[in-house]
């Protein structure tokens, strides 16, 4: 079988798992393919160089490969995903000071992202009426999970994320030094960095993810439609060595493999217990020490997260309509959808494994009705914070 | 296309550029002024760039794509109240090749409030040959600095063969040469095998 030459481009976090020891753990050279990974400093540069074919395929927010495909802020090429290469995996880290003031002001557990955030608008309310600047919170792209999975939870505390907050993109590496140099409040990203925070005492993790959303849709492998229509040999390899390769991440047993091969400095380039610590579910949430478990922390492919479910990609959609980035439109909608390719999944495996059981829509969302993806407009019509 | 088949260019517009390279910015800078460009103004310092781009309010942005805050200037395209002024990046649609070229070339272009493209295309093609001819210019650096690394190399391996086998420096550089060609390597290889020897038996 003759070696096929790929150049995959990522950006360096924990959620890259399955495609980072997909490769360096000789996944992708079983499947005869030749892969050269390219580490990356921004989402834009991956997504350009995606868009015009300096890479065959791409570590991706999943709200960029619809956008791209939508031609949502940028230029339209059609961008498929055949792949999960994670669920979950954010956290909202915030700083001491607004840790102590949202602990304050709750009414109840703020483990219970409804609590935190009405005691968030409570925040906001007496910091107005004492003439103070706005809260600001970082986030990594206009179209990412972390702008979303924000605004989603604060607007239902009754927070504007628009009128009563600043949200400011910031690349992952320089969230730390900015919550640390006050610049930023608060913080959503994904692993390493709320970790990081924490180490360092000077943030404390106030939300998974998980706790906001039960699923929710995270990176994927990304492809130029066109690609995957001209190679569909080329997706299944990737797709076979990119399932065993999350297979093999899952196992309890490779833990410490894995998290060494992530840690290497060409890669993620952080300590192998930071990695550990993630993959495991077993996060410190404060600088006291205090840790925090949940299996659903971070999913790679475990529960079907791998296979890509067309709804996550239609509450993604209409989350960029809730927010005044995407009109509001049955053909987008489908558009939308069609990035999802659990068909291009299925194909490739002799025993795919998709989701079935709790949550029932797919999404679980922790406040507003279930989610029903050929439905947006009942879902926006559930919000009076929208655009 | 080049600085010699340019068009008359924009001299009102202020153009920005945000590169944490001091040389290939002072290329670029260079290459604008040169161009007829007046307002052109750096910043190297991408802590606060919203706030400093919005305080020198350009026209025009111009970006490395090594730089991570590449993300935040595409938070401009957004209407919030973090963002003032619209900004699009500069694509085409009907025209890919520019994007590849500047991809290539490691630039990126922003335009703001409006701007027409073909304003812009001028700035966006001498930005990518600016960028292409720092890269040159760093690969031949980097070739005269691996060439220095190896005269030392040799030079101290002809040094051992001449005391080891009291050569002369003739002698010394033609075995080096002899066993290279021999053993298809280059006299830089061998000449550190000598070195590496040397050390072993010292």
């Amino acid at each position: 079988m003759s070696r096929e030459r790929l150049r995959i481009g990522y950006i360096p976090l924990a959620d890259a798992a399955a495609l980072i020891v997909a490769v360096d753990g000789g996944f992708t050279t079983a499947e005869g393919l030749d892969v050269e990974l390219v580490r990356e400093v921004s989402w834009s540069n991956i997504r350009d160089k995606l868009n015009v074919g300096v890479f065959d395929a791409a570590h991706l927010i999943a709200p960029i490969a619809i956008a791209s495909s939508l031609g949502l802020g940028h230029v339209k090429v059609p961008i498929v995903a055949p792949f999960g290469l994670g669920m979950n995996g954010n956290a909202i880290t915030v700083s001491p000071g607004l840790y102590a003031a949202i602990a304050a002001a709750a009414d109840g557990s703020i483990l219970d992202p409804m609590v935190s955030a009405r005691a968030l608008a409570r925040v906001v309310a007496n910091r107005k009426a004492r003439g103070e600047g706005p809260l600001t919170f970082g986030m990594t792209f206009p179209f990412s999970t972390h702008n979303y999975h924000l605004r989603f939870w604060m607007a239902a505390g009754g927070v504007d994320p628009d009128e009563d907050v600043r949200l400011v993109v910031l690349p992952p590496p320089y969230m730390v030094e900015s919550l640390a140099s006050k610049h930023v409040d608060a913080f959503c990203v994904g692993a390493p960095w709320n970790s990081v925070a924490v180490d360092l005492g000077i943030g404390f993790i106030l939300h998974f993810v998980s706790d906001i959303l039960a699923r929710a849709a995270e990176k994927v492998l990304g492809m130029r439609s066109s690609w995957t229509q001209e190679n569909p040999d080329l997706v299944c390899r990737l797709v076979r060595a990119h399932q065993r390769a999350a297979d093999f991440v899952e196992d309890v047993a490779n833990r410490e493999e894995v998290a060494a091969i992530l840690a290497a400095p060409d890669r993620i380039g952080v300590a192998p217990e930071v990695l550990r610590r993630t993959l495991d579910g077993r996060m410190k949430v404060a600088p006291d020490g205090t840790m925090r478990a949940s299996e659903h922390y971070l999913l790679v492919g475990r529960c079907g997260a791998a296979r890509p479910d067309p709804a996550q990609a239609a509450w993604l959609y209409a989350q960029m309509v809730r927010w005044g980035q995407a009109p509001l439109s049955a053909e987008l909608l489908t558009a939308a959808k069609a990035v999802f390719r659990p068909d291009l999944y299925d194909a490739a495996l002799a025993a795919p494994a998709s989701f079935v059981g709790e949550p029932a829509d797919g999404i679980g969302a922790f406040a507003g009705p279930p989610f029903d993806p050929s439905d947006v407009a009942t879902h926006l019509a559930a919000w009076d914070i929208k655009r | 296309m080049g600085l010699e088949d340019r068009q008359p260019m924009d001299a009102s517009l202020k153009i920005v550029i945000v590169d944490k390279n001091p040389i290939r910015a002072a290329i670029l800078e260079d290459g604008l002024r040169e161009a007829g460009h007046v307002q052109v103004v750096r910043i190297d310092d991408t802590a606060h760039l919203l706030a400093r781009v919005y305080a020198t309010d350009p026209d025009v942005i111009l970006i490395d794509l090594e730089n991570p805050s590449r993300d935040v200037l595409e938070q401009m395209f957004q209407v919030s109240r973090a963002v003032r002024r619209p900004v699009a990046m500069f694509v085409d649609q009907s025209d890919s090749a520019s994007i590849a070229a500047a991809v290539d070339a490691g630039v990126s272009a922003y335009i703001v409030g409006g701007l027409r493209k073909e304003r812009v295309k001028n700035i966006l093609d001498l930005c990518i040959s600016r960028f292409n001819a720092f890269a040159r210019l760093q690969d031949e650096l980097d070739r005269t600095r691996s060439a220095l690394e190896e005269r030392k190399v040799i030079d101290r391996a002809k040094g051992i063969l001449m005391t080891a086998k009291s050569l002369s420096e003739e002698a010394a550089y033609a075995l080096l040469r002899k066993t290279a060609m021999n053993e298809s390597k280059k006299i830089a290889e061998v000449a550190q095998s000598v070195i590496t020897a040397a050390e072993l038996f010292k």
